[in-house]
């Protein structure tokens, strides 16, 4: 038997509302399957199995609130028989039961209900195609879109005072365990400018590909010789992490940030990970987001792009042990061999957890950072 | 499509990546990115957007030329039938 719990979905959550259960007992399950949605304080996350089984039991229902590590459901082994139904299990509930339903008594779990609220919804006319007719997310986003001159999505403004919130959290606790140091590099960009432009001019828009592919890309290789910036400080300890998943920082139109991975950024070729970036940022945006996506990043980078400063020296996001910021590519006066040139440059900067490294390791990753992007020809292996 | 239509066509694309602009807030004859907050990918998703919708191709050479709405309407009814 197999307990699926509820798995922690960024630093800063240590709960999460079960919005809806994509699967129902009997069900067989895939890995990376997506077998439930659950809301956190910043978006709602699809949340997927890490194991493959039949679903047995599904224990906490839509609406509840629950602690990160609760059951929700039990599956099968592949192989295993069901056994004698075991007792069940006490209801774990960490928040007030939800509220009777007005009207025709029909499940609404307190997320939809929300939704139909902001929206200016009348529950009643909703129809609910959830179990024994409940009102779900779905049902609500679809009556939402059918309704003339439904406003278009934004985040609520409770949303956004939690997303907050959790910002604040993992910020402060990373101010307050991390012992941060910051390096920092200017890096000539005209010859990955250069190659970019002759890329782009030979592809189709939709191949098109952004700085951004290539910065990421270089983060990506050049942490492979620096295991001490990729993975995680846990209970006093740093474990290096066997993969490179960059969490890309993502501010989201409304106010707020997220930092999903681009899973195995390191042997990605850059059109896979410009589609992959694209495709990130679109669900980051309209909310739906997988929990790997979550959970996973060995570091983070945060890009500002060309809407930003010159530099950006960034807060590491708890358990990891580093971040690299990216300002503007900007013109800039370059003395080189006694001689003066302008070309475009990117100020990159690390910051790093002196606990797990130090200085000289992190000028010789900018170092190499630096050198990756003089040749963007070898980045798209 | 007449100017007006590319315009319509324009403005749509660009509130489907950017909901929060207002049509009758926004200077036609003003740069667009310092009105509207448009990250690289944002813009390159407006102009995919576009390119989709027009069926026009818009090279990255040409980036130069679209720099106000105003600029913009004219480079693409320039380019379509």
């Amino acid at each position: 038997m197999i307990e699926f719990k509820l798995p922690s979905l960024g630093a800063e959550m240590d709960e999460g509302t079960l919005l809806e259960w994509k699967v129902q007992p009997g069900d067989v399950v895939k890995k990376g399957q997506v077998v439930a949605i659950v809301d956190t304080s910043k978006t709602a996350v699809d949340v997927e199995s890490w194991q493959e089984g039949t679903v047995a039991e599904l224990i906490v229902v839509p609406g509840e609130k629950i602690p990160v590590g609760t059951v929700l459901a039990s599956f099968l082994e592949p192989g295993e028989k069901p056994g004698p139904r075991p007792a069940a299990a006490p209801a774990v509930s960490a928040a007030a039961p939800a509220p009777p339903s007005p009207g025709p008594r029909r499940m609404v779990s307190p997320a939809a209900r929300k939704h139909a609220q902001e929206k200016g919804l009348d529950m009643a006319s909703i129809a609910g195609t959830g179990p024994g007719g409940a009102v779900t997310l779905e049902d609500v986003e679809r009556a939402a879109q059918a309704k003339p001159g439904a406003a278009l999505a934004g985040a609520p403004a409770g949303k956004g005072a939690e997303m907050r919130k959790a910002i604040a959290a993992a910020m402060a606790r990373s101010k307050r365990e991390i012992p941060h140091y910051y390096v920092a590099e200017p890096i000539p960009m005209g010859a990955a400018l250069a190659w970019l432009i002759q890329e782009n001019a030979r592809r189709s828009m939709t191949e098109r590909l952004l700085p951004a592919a290539l910065l990421l890309k270089a983060v990506a290789l050049a942490l492979k010789r620096f295991p001490e910036l990729n993975g995680f400080f846990r209970e006093g300890a740093f474990q290096a992490a066997s993969k490179v998943h960059v969490g890309v920082a993502i501010s989201l139109r409304a106010g707020g940030l997220i930092a999903p991975a681009l899973l195995a950024a390191d042997s990605k070729p850059l059109t896979q990970l410009m589609q992959e970036l694209s495709d990130l940022v679109k669900r980051c945006r309209a909310g739906s987001l997988r929990s790997s996506e979550l959970s996973e990043p060995t570091i983070t980078v945060t890009n500002l792009g060309d809407q930003g400063a010159e530099s950006v020296f960034g807060v590491i996001y708890p358990p990891q042990v580093a971040l690299v910021g990216f300002g503007r590519i900007m013109e800039r006066p370059w003395a080189e061999n006694g001689g003066l040139k302008v070309i475009p440059v990117v100020t990159a900067s690390l910051s790093a957890d002196h606990r797990v490294s130090d200085g000289h390791r992190g000028a010789l990753f900018m170092l190499e950072l630096r050198e990756l992007l003089q040749r963007p020809e070898e980045l798209n292996r | 499509m007449n100017p007006a239509e590319i315009r319509a066509v324009a403005l749509a694309t660009l509130k489907s990546i950017a909901p929060e602009v207002e049509e009758a807030e926004l200077r036609a004859d003003r740069p667009l990115r310092s009105q509207v907050d448009l990250d690289s990918m944002d813009w390159l998703n407006f102009l995919l957007g576009l390119h989709e919708k027009l069926k026009v191709e818009i090279p990255e050479a040409d980036y130069a030329k679209l720099v106000t709405l105003d600029d913009l309407v004219s480079y693409l009814a320039a380019k379509l039938p």
